[in-house]
Formats: structure tokens, C-alpha cells, sequence
């Protein structure tokens, strides 16, 4: 992904619910929520699990790897955001863990793309305050 | 994985009888106003609400004194307090506004019917105004304070990503709808091409005397993957107002009462507004199902006498999207239903947004689907379906939404 410069990314709202997700970034860590009482992998954080309503909740590491769920390419430049240049394109992954998180794909044409494809995670530190979490195509042994 | 997050359990038993809904019958729409629809209103959001309020009033035989409520969308950037200092109302007795974008359209109707119903108010008006194309563009992506300054997170997951503007959060829930469903570009094509058939016999329609082609649509430039422009809404600048009262009231004024026979809300386990990604499977709409079913319950019909029906048409997969979930077709056969347009033209089994629609007629916010749905049981629209008895209209979706069902 090409970036443009002078124009900053947007930034997440970071808040009591979900800084421990965000910060983890910095580590070079992806990491979601899991309740300890009945096991629910969550994401995005939430304050309590909504299958059991416990407040007791622990952050697991992710596996990093996940699939493509769905995504869609940036091709018209005023429909995009004007600090990333067209194309880029824009993933909706379901993790190994059973959850889904929004990411860029890089490395990959919008031709190569399709549903199920095998990604992993990988850290791309956009900014000094800003460390992402997104993802490439990933080899799965036959 | 997700098993217990996936409820399509209507909780039927949970909810109150039917005979306890005061809206269904006792109230009707007894005016509709409107500007004109352009990409330059040359004036402000303010002046545009107090016009189309004003049409609305002498559309239903009013006086400007008789309106004692208002609601108005959150989103509006106008208000109650600014409206009755304009217009010279004395005293208001009802206001409220509603959530959630488009979402608002028919919970505005919803409000005003509850007011009339249990006797807060006599004649309220439901309004929106806004300088969507020449002011601030939805579809161009806003500035970073908006985003820093947003009183929850969600938006926080996606925009870092360059996912900053309706038609690719729509372009998310399309790439899987299609991919699931086996749907085609062409079968979205047809979508797009009768609205626009529709709004070639409207002249208030921005799209009035331009057609379009099947080739047309898939020539149409790419914007985000996999809509083209044609899949998208038209920007607009423009106003629409719509007076609530009871049907016993409306009967002395001027129209032919749009009795109300539903008008609901929705929002459903993990929706969010437009980032409902998270859930088992985003091909479908729960809030829109759930909505659904409650019109059905209260309002005691099913999809099969609805004669004429104007869905929310933000983008164009939206329209089979919504057949399937207020259940007018199988899951899955909304864009199947679609193809080669004959069913949902004006004389075919489910004719769509008759005006045009947001996609060709303008994109007032659903209001000016509501306005057309009136025309529909009045008969007076240019696209006029025969012998109207029952108008749906829906609002929009993978926000928290509503919908209301008009008839005769
Ligand atoms: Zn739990």
C-alpha cells in the first residue's frame, strides 16, 4: 500500500473497553478477548461477554492466521481515502479463533483475490503512534 | 462457532398483542411536502425544512398554528428550536428525533403515530432537510476530528484502513452477498435500470430524461468493488416534510388519508451502524428481518398483499437484499427476482420505488420514498400502480432501521 504523505491515516478510538487490542499493536501482537467463564472468543471488546453476561475476561494471542471473509477494492480516488493510493484493497478476515477484524491485504492483486483465501497477520508500523495489524497471502502446505 | 449469536428466533411470545398496538388504523399521513430535488439548493438546510414543512401544511389543508409536534433525524442539522422560531409556531407540544442515518426515515412516522395515538399531540410533522450533495457529501470521507471525536469505537476498527465511505462498507456485505448467492453484476444492472425507468416518468426526478441501459450500468465506473457508480445513490440537496395525525382528523382534511397500518424499528443482536461485519453471516439483515416481522404482526397482513413497495435504495444490492428479508422472496432469490426487471416495474408482481428511488430520484434520507408511497395510496404518483390498497415503505439498512406499511 502506497501512503500519502502529509495526510495522516484516521485513528482507532481507543477507550476503557478496547485498549488493551489496540496497544498490543505495538508489540506486534494481535490479540482478542475471551471470556474466562464460558470460553467466548470476542471481538470487537465489549465490557462483558454477550453470550453469558460475565465480566471476567482474559486477552488471548491470536494464531495470526485467518481466511478472507470478504473485501472490497478501492478504485475511484474520490470515493477513497485521500492518504492511501488507489488500488487498495480492504479485507474482512475470519481468524482461526472464530472471530472477523477489518485489515488490508498487501501483495496481492484485486484479480488474485477471492473468498477463503489462507492469510496470516503481519505488523506494519505506519506511524510513530501507530502500529497495524494486516495481513498477506498465506502458503498452506498440501 | 457463532451459533448462539444466530437468533432468527422471533421472539413472538415476548411480545405485546396486537390488539395493543394503537397505530395500526387509528393513524394516517394527511400531508407530504417536498422541494425541489438538485445539486444546488443555492440555500440553507433551514429555509429548505421550513418549505417543504410549509407545502406540507397547505398539502393537507392545515394552518401553520394547528402543528403542535415535530420530529426530526439526528442527523439533521436543523432543529425543533429553529424551525419554530422560523415558521412563527406558538406552542409545540411533542418533538423527537431519531437515530441512526436513513434508519431514521420511517422511525420518524413510528413517533409521530405514537404521539397522535395516546393524544401528546394532534398534527406532528416528520421532516428532513439537507444540503447532502453542495454541503458536506456522504460519500466522500470526513475529516480526521470526526472520527476522533466519534462517542463509540466502531468506526475506529475500519477507518484506519481507508474503509471510510458508505458504498465500501456496502461494497463488504456485496462482495459476500454475491459470492454466497451466486449473484451477477447484470442481476444488480436490472436493479439500477428500472429506478431509473421510474424516474424517467417523474420530472421531479434528478435523473428525469437521462435513461440507462443494462449496457450503460455495466459501463459505469467502478468505485469500490464491486459497485459501480450506477449501484450508487444520487447526492442530493433538498427537503421533504410529512404530517402525522389521527385517521379520524385526517378524514376532514383535504387528501385521501395514507391510513398507517405498522410502523416499526429495528435493530438487531450486533448490529451496528453500517459495520455489522462481525456477525455469523452477513449476507443476511437481522435488524431488517426483525423488522419484518413485527410490520407482519402489528399490521396483521403478509408480503404478498403489499401492492407497491419503496425500499431503501442507498446501493442497489440493498433492494434483494431487503426482498429476502421481509420475506417477499427465498433467501438467497432476491437478485434472481430481479433479472430482466419485469417483476419489480411498475405493473409487474412487486413494483419498486415507483419515483426512481434514492439510486434515480434523489437521496432525501428515505423521506422521499415515504412521500411516494402516500402518491402510491392517493394515486397520484407519476409511476401510479393500480389499484393501490397497501404501500411499503422501508428504512435504511445495516444501520438500526424501520418500516412502515401504508394503505388505502
Ligand atoms: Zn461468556
Amino acid at each position: 500500500m502506497e501512503y500519502v504523505k502529509g495526510v495522516p491515516l484516521l485513528r482507532p478510538y481507543i477507550d476503557y473497553d478496547n485498549q488493551e487490542f489496540w496497544l498490543a499493536h505495538r508489540e506486534e501482537k494481535l490479540v482478542f478477548q475471551k471470556c474466562t467463564y464460558c470460553g467466548k472468543i470476542i471481538h470487537r471488546p465489549k465490557p462483558m461477554c454477550p453470550a453469558c453476561l460475565s465480566t471476567d475476561m482474559e486477552w488471548i494471542e491470536s494464531t495470526g492466521l485467518g481466511t478472507i471473509y470478504s473485501w472490497t477494492t478501492f478504485v475511484y480516488d474520490r470515493a477513497a481515502y485521500p492518504g492511501i493510493r488507489v488500488p487498495y484493497i480492504v479485507v474482512l478476515v475470519e481468524m482461526s479463533e472464530g472471530v472477523r477484524l477489518v485489515s488490508n491485504i498487501e501483495d496481492v492483486t484485486s484479480e488474485e483475490m477471492y473468498i477463503g483465501m489462507p492469510v496470516e497477520v503481519f505488523f506494519d508500523k505506519v506511524s510513530d503512534d501507530l502500529t497495524l495489524p494486516k495481513f498477506r497471502k498465506r502458503k498452506v502446505k498440501k | 462457532m457463532f451459533d448462539q449469536y444466530l437468533s432468527r428466533r422471533y421472539q413472538k411470545f415476548g411480545r405485546p398483542d396486537p390488539s395493543a398496538y394503537l397505530i395500526k388504523d387509528k393513524t394516517a399521513i394527511a400531508g407530504i411536502g417536498a422541494t425541489e430535488f438538485s445539486k444546488n439548493s443555492g440555500r440553507s438546510e433551514l429555509q429548505m425544512a421550513c418549505e417543504a414543512i410549509i407545502d406540507a401544511v397547505e398539502d393537507a389543508g392545515l394552518k401553520m398554528e394547528q402543528i403542535d409536534g415535530l420530529v426530526k433525524f439526528a442527523m439533521d442539522y436543523t432543529d425543533e428550536m429553529h424551525l419554530v422560531s422560523a415558521l412563527g409556531i406558538k406552542d409545540l407540544a411533542f418533538f423527537a428525533e431519531c437515530g441512526w442515518g436513513g434508519g431514521a426515515c420511517c422511525s420518524t412516522i413510528s413517533h409521530a403515530a405514537a404521539a397522535v395515538a395516546t393524544g401528546m399531540a394532534k398534527y406532528v410533522v416528520c421532516y428532513r432537510a439537507m444540503n447532502e450533495r453542495s454541503g458536506r457529501r456522504y460519500g466522500r470521507v470526513p475529516g480526521v476530528e470526526t472520527v476522533m471525536a466519534a462517542p463509540n469505537d466502531h468506526y475506529g476498527y475500519i477507518m484506519p484502513y481507508g474503509l471510510a465511505v458508505p458504498p465500501s462498507w456496502v461494497a463488504l456485505f456485496g462482495t459476500r452477498y454475491m459470492h454466497d448467492y451466486n449473484v451477477t453484476a447484470e442481476q444488480l444492472g436490472w436493479v439500477s435500470v428500472v429506478l431509473r425507468e421510474h424516474a424517467c416518468m417523474n420530472p421531479e426526478a434528478m435523473f428525469y430524461g437521462v435513461p440507462a441501459t443494462l449496457e450503460d450500468y455495466m459501463a459505469s465506473k467502478m468505485i469500490v468493488e464491486p459497485l459501480r457508480l450506477y449501484d450508487c445513490c444520487v447526492d442530493s440537496d433538498g427537503a421533504c416534510a410529512i404530517i402525522v395525525t389521527t385517521t379520524e382528523r385526517a378524514k376532514d382534511l383535504k387528501q385521501t388519508p395514507a391510513v398507517i397500518m405498522g410502523a416499526v424499528q429495528g435493530i438487531a443482536e450486533q448490529g451496528e451502524m453500517m459495520t455489522s461485519l462481525y456477525r455469523p453471516k452477513i449476507s443476511l439483515l437481522p435488524e431488517v428481518w426483525y423488522a419484518g416481522q413485527e410490520l407482519w404482526r402489528v399490521s396483521g397482513v403478509t408480503p404478498k398483499d403489499v401492492d407497491v413497495a419503496q425500499f431503501y435504495d442507498a446501493f442497489s444490492p440493498l433492494i434483494p437484499m431487503q426482498m429476502e428479508e421481509y420475506g417477499f422472496v427465498e433467501e438467497g432469490e432476491g437478485a434472481l427476482f430481479c433479472e430482466g426487471g419485469e417483476r419489480i416495474r411498475i405493473g409487474g408482481e412487486l413494483p419498486c420505488n415507483t419515483s426512481g428511488g434514492h439510486l434515480s430520484e434523489a437521496y432525501i434520507h428515505g423521506m422521499n420514498l415515504i412521500n411516494e408511497a402516500v402518491r402510491q395510496v392517493r394515486g397520484t404518483s407519476t409511476g401510479q400502480v393500480d389499484d393501490v390498497e397497501i404501500s411499503l415503505v422501508t428504512g435504511g439498512l445495516g444501520v438500526p432501521t424501520s418500516a412502515i406499511l401504508l394503505r388505502r
